[in-house]
């Protein structure tokens, strides 16, 4: 079988109108394109008129999906976010088997993560834990050898980084 | 004085009311249309309004005439529909004006709003389905809403790169009491076209043409759609740098103007397709590199720097990277490429100039007419453009009329060629006609069409009877869905699965003359010319005019699909 070598991923931050269907149009014109998905999340700014959707896509060509999500009338601005310029966070929620001893082990792993237990079962135990992509992909992975038996992710969130020395000329940002 | 004094009492009209009179106030004539339960309402005003409404057979019939009322009018073209069926017979038109960037805007009645997503009769989810259809739709819920939305509606059709958008208004909203205000100010944040070409990149632009030795301007749509025929030919001129024309822009500059070259692409002539392989410099201007210009588009124009200007910067780099982008509309854009060329001289490129006039000399678009032979369709396009000068209105469908009335009929304006170019859209030119005529009544309208696109929309005909709107079809009669025999002969060995249509058991002359208009037939070459003379002088009916033609004949020149520019195959006997 050949190798099919992933699509780099890409996150985008998009202000849009808050209005009905607007994220109908957005992943519509996604998969109209043939843009694939890999994260979506949506939620009001603090202008109650806009909402922000940030959207991780996987394309060798995302100039052409921002220019094909520029042309929605909804749509008022897009970013990117260069992973290395903004704070990405993902909010995963983890129900993992544990009994016995098991549990002791399984919460000191998740501490480490900074990971708070939000539920008990008779033989389970959830996670909530907030934090970047690669961290939660990391705690997934110790978690594993105890047996996952349901985990939800809250798509990536992302805000730009902002300037850490005074600019030479203050610029208002929409 | 009178003792009691009222309030100032608002007239209250019904959003029915609101959706005419906005339209009205848009400065709509005419719309094209099918009522039916859910739009009733809006038909109720329309009745005592000045607006003439012309009532098509099929939606899509409706969606089409409001696409030929735009191509020639260059207004907004308006069509209106029910829920349901009515919008989704609309989804052909829509996506047709879309692929074309037709301004078009279109009213669909919905179920009312308590019964939306209870599969009410006669429900579709019209937003839904028409989302990658159109420009941009709107769902009403508020009466108050109706007179901006038709405002911002028609301003998103027309401006920028025009496209159609549709409003669907549920039928409660359309019987609730409003008033009508004159619409707010257009507020559409995430909305601005960017009309004029960066300075720096006209200036690189130009400095990149002013060393070129062989450049070629290849244009399109946009050209028409931004009025910017003008100004094309002033540049052209100006340096002196050949034109091609795409199926979409045929007219934007002269066919008769030295500097042009004719169509490009799967069915262009030679000199055309081959003048933009060779090129160093691709100037292009309202185009978007579709697969039918191009071929495959790692072997198009190889050795070209290209500079790329378009009203849509999602063209810009979709299919060819270009050297040099431009965002802008093709009128401004070619009127700074006029000023930022000031005085320098002509560019010095005759040896070009004399390449390309070798290979017209060496490679013209031909064909056979033996006197005695079937009809040649290409015959039927050169006698029908000398009998009218030209001077007509020609509207094609989809397949091989469509492309031989490309390549034999001499454009010499834009806005005098009508057809489905990026849908395909068979069946398109008998509305299309109809719309154009509404449109442009002083105007003679031809449509040519195919015997396989005729019998998909010729019911309309009954409409240009019904409303005296004389059309003038003529329908080649080759028994086939043609291109797609073609095709078969081409690249199937010859097995004609399901592209023959018939015709034995079709008499297209009593077809006609039932539903109200004359029929003429033709049979053999010397008959053509009396019958399109017969066909001139009738001015008081549609007219359908049946060419029996060379069922064998096939378009040539041909680039088979996928293939690259540099193999065009001329003829029937070169191919390989």
């Amino acid at each position: 079988m050949a190798r099919v070598l992933p699509l780099p991923r890409h996150t985008l931050s998009l202000v849009v109108e808050n209005r009905p269907g607007v994220l109908a149009r957005v992943s519509s014109t996604l998969a109209r394109r043939g843009f694939n998905i890999h994260s979506l999340a949506v939620g009001p700014t603090i202008d109650p008129g806009l909402s922000r959707i940030t959207v991780v896509v996987e394309s060798e060509k995302v100039e052409q999906v921002k220019k094909q999500l520029h042309k929605l009338i909804n749509v008022v601005k897009i970013f990117e976010l260069e992973p290395s310029k903004a704070v990405e966070r993902e909010t995963m929620l983890i129900r993992i088997s544990a009994m016995g001893t098991s549990r002791t082990e399984a919460i000191e792993v998740a501490n480490i993560f900074k990971a708070n237990v939000v539920d008990v079962g008779f033989n389970t135990l959830t996670f909530e834990v907030t934090g970047k992509p690669a961290k939660l992909n990391d705690l997934i992975e110790l978690l594993r050898p105890f047996g996952v038996v349901e985990l939800v992710k809250s798509g990536r969130i992302a805000i730009g980084r902002a300037a850490k020395s005074k600019p030479s000329r203050m610029r208002a940002v929409g | 004085m009178e003792a009691s004094r009222k309030p100032p009492t608002m007239t209250k009209i019904t959003g029915a009311q609101s959706i005419i009179s906005s339209l009205e106030h848009e400065g709509v004539d005419l719309i094209f249309g099918i009522p039916g339960g859910a739009i009733l309402p809006a038909y109720d005003p329309l009745y005592f309004s000045p607006i003439r409404h012309v009532m098509a057979r099929h939606e899509q019939g409706a969606g089409h005439m409001a696409a030929g009322y735009a191509w020639a009018t260059g207004r907004v073209g308006v069509c209106m529909a029910t829920s349901g069926p009515g919008a989704t017979n609309l989804v052909t038109p829509l996506a047709d004006a879309l692929m074309d960037s037709v301004p078009m805007v279109a009213i669909t009645g919905q179920v009312p709003t308590h019964a939306v997503g209870n599969d009410a009769f006669q429900e579709a989810y019209t937003i839904g389905i028409t989302m990658p259809a159109t420009k941009h739709n709107y769902f009403v819920t508020d009466p108050d809403d109706i007179p901006t939305v038709v405002h911002q509606a028609f301003h998103l059709a027309s401006s920028g790169r025009p496209g159609p958008v549709l409003i669907d208004l549920p039928k409660d909203v359309l019987n609730q009491e409003t008033e009508w205000r004159p619409p707010e100010d257009l507020d559409l944040p995430g909305y601005k076209p960017t009309m004029d070409g960066h300075p720096r990149r006209v200036k690189e632009a130009i400095e990149m043409l002013a060393r070129s030795e062989r450049p070629v301007l290849y244009v399109g749509g946009g050209i028409i759609k931004a009025e910017a025929s003008e100004a094309l030919t002033r540049f052209a001129e100006m340096a002196n740098i050949p034109v091609v024309t795409t199926l979409m822009g045929r007219g934007a500059i002269s066919d008769d103007h030295p500097l042009c070259l004719g169509m490009p692409g799967m069915h262009g002539n030679y000199t055309a397709i081959t003048s933009m392989q060779k090129c160093d410099v691709l100037l292009a201007v309202g185009v978007r590199f579709d697969d039918r210009v191009t071929g495959d588009p790692q072997h198009f124009a190889v050795d070209a720097k290209v500079i790329h200007a378009d009203i849509d910067p999602a063209e810009i780099g979709k299919v060819r990277q270009p050297d040099i982008p431009i965002v802008a509309d093709a009128r401004r854009v070619l009127n700074q490429f006029v000023k930022a060329w000031g005085d320098r001289p002509a560019l010095a490129n005759q040896e070009w100039i004399d390449t390309l006039r070798g290979w017209q000399d060496e490679y013209p678009l031909f064909y056979d007419q033996q006197p005695d032979g079937p009809i040649k369709p290409q015959f039927i396009i050169e006698e029908l453009a000398r009998l009218t000068g030209g001077d007509a209105i020609l509207v094609a469908g989809v397949g091989q009329h469509q492309m031989w009335a490309s390549q034999f009929w001499k454009f010499d304006q834009p806005r005098r060629w009508i057809n489905s170019g990026g849908l395909g859209t068979m069946g398109f030119a008998v509305p299309a006609a109809i719309g154009a005529k509404a449109g442009m009544p002083d105007e003679l309208v031809y449509a040519v069409d195919g015997d396989g696109c005729f019998q998909m929309t010729f019911q309309e005909l009954i409409v240009a009877s019904a409303y005296k709107i004389p059309v003038k079809v003529v329908v080649f009669n080759n028994d086939a869905h043609g291109m797609v025999k073609q095709w078969q002969k081409l690249f199937y060995g010859s097995r004609l699965s399901s592209s023959l249509l018939n015709s034995e058991v079709v008499d297209y002359v009593k077809l006609a003359e039932g539903m109200g208009c004359i029929g003429l037939r033709a049979e053999a070459p010397e008959e053509v010319e009396p019958t399109l003379e017969k066909s001139l002088s009738i001015d008081d009916r549609p007219v359908v005019v049946e060419m029996v033609v060379d069922r064998e004949e096939m378009v040539f020149p041909m680039v088979p699909a996928g293939g690259s520019n540099d193999q065009v195959i001329l003829g029937p006997d070169s191919g390989d």
